[in-house]
């Protein structure tokens, strides 16, 4: 099983301890199986909504921001920390438009997350695909899975 | 920067009228609607549809769009945390009938879809000179 460390305190959610039974049921539905069929669940409203997976090589971190062009995004991996700063400008804002609905909101994030494993900062690789976002962080030499060959004695 | 901060919406599953035979979930992308005095302009946050995953209807004044998204992640990754998901999207609105449907056109921009709906000559709004009698 895979070994994850969320276990920081969500700082900017009061309703911090449902979020981390949230967790230990995601966690348990891991273990039980189907996972996948589950909805997924915004992690107390911090944006953008994120997805980790990982295979034997990389960590794959995908964010969802749409209408967030790549220059306004800014990502920094420092040690096991990553942080995802960015702005939504794309807002229509003219006087002599009448709305008749506006969802598509505007602003600033930022979201810190531990990543799982170390990686090598200096190889990750960033990507912004019709509004997700998808950074590969290749994993340290030292956290690969490594065979170990048994000697006959 | 902007002092409002973004947050991350739950996200609405369409509800359907008959029973779907697809095991796939689809999702009411939130839009944005907007009128001006030559066209209406629908924007419509649909994240991972590509260009070719967009369909655009407008039958008996009701607007259909419609989004289908690839699947991004590869079939070796394990999940780790998972706040998406990777469904289509659709909505429907009810138009007014002085579209001009010859003239609609959509734009696909980071995830965003923007279509404009021209206003037909008749419909859009005239100034009337009043004159000395």
């Amino acid at each position: 099983m895979a070994i994850i460390r969320f276990d920081r305190p969500v700082f900017r959610s009061p309703m911090s301890e449902f979020e981390r039974m949230r967790r230990d049921m995601n966690a348990l539905m891991r273990v039980v199986g189907g996972y996948e069929d589950f909805p997924a669940l915004p992690a107390g409203g911090v944006y953008p909504a994120l997805n980790i997976s990982e295979d034997t090589d990389n960590v794959y971190v995908r964010a969802e921001a749409p209408g967030i062009a790549a220059t306004d995004l800014q990502l920094s991996v420092e040690g096991e920390t990553m942080v995802i700063k960015g702005e939504r400008k794309a807002c229509a804002a003219d006087e002599k438009l009448s709305f008749h609905r506006r969802e598509i909101e505007c602003g600033s994030f930022s979201r810190a997350i531990t990543l799982p494993t170390r990686v090598r900062t200096d190889k990750v690789q960033a990507k912004s695909v019709d509004g997700i976002l998808t950074i590969t962080l290749p994993k340290a030499e030292e956290v690969k899975p490594k065979k170990i060959t048994v000697n006959v004695g | 920067m902007t002092d409002k901060e973004l947050q991350v919406k739950q996200r609405q599953e369409v509800r359907q009228t008959g029973e779907s035979t697809k095991p796939e979930r689809q999702y009411v992308p939130a839009v944005d609607i907007f009128e001006s005095s030559d066209a209406v302009t629908v924007r419509a946050e649909m994240p991972g549809v590509p260009k070719g995953g967009v369909r655009i209807g407008l039958e008996e004044g009701t607007l259909t769009i419609e989004g289908a998204r690839a699947d991004a992640a590869g079939s070796a990754e394990t999940f780790l945390l998972r706040e998406f998901e990777t469904g289509h999207y659709l909505r429907r609105f009810t138009m007014a009938e002085t579209i001009d449907q010859d003239k609609i056109e959509a734009t696909m921009t980071n995830g965003i879809l923007t279509v404009v709906l021209p206003k037909r000559e008749q419909a859009k709004p005239r100034q009337i000179e009043v004159k000395a009698g």
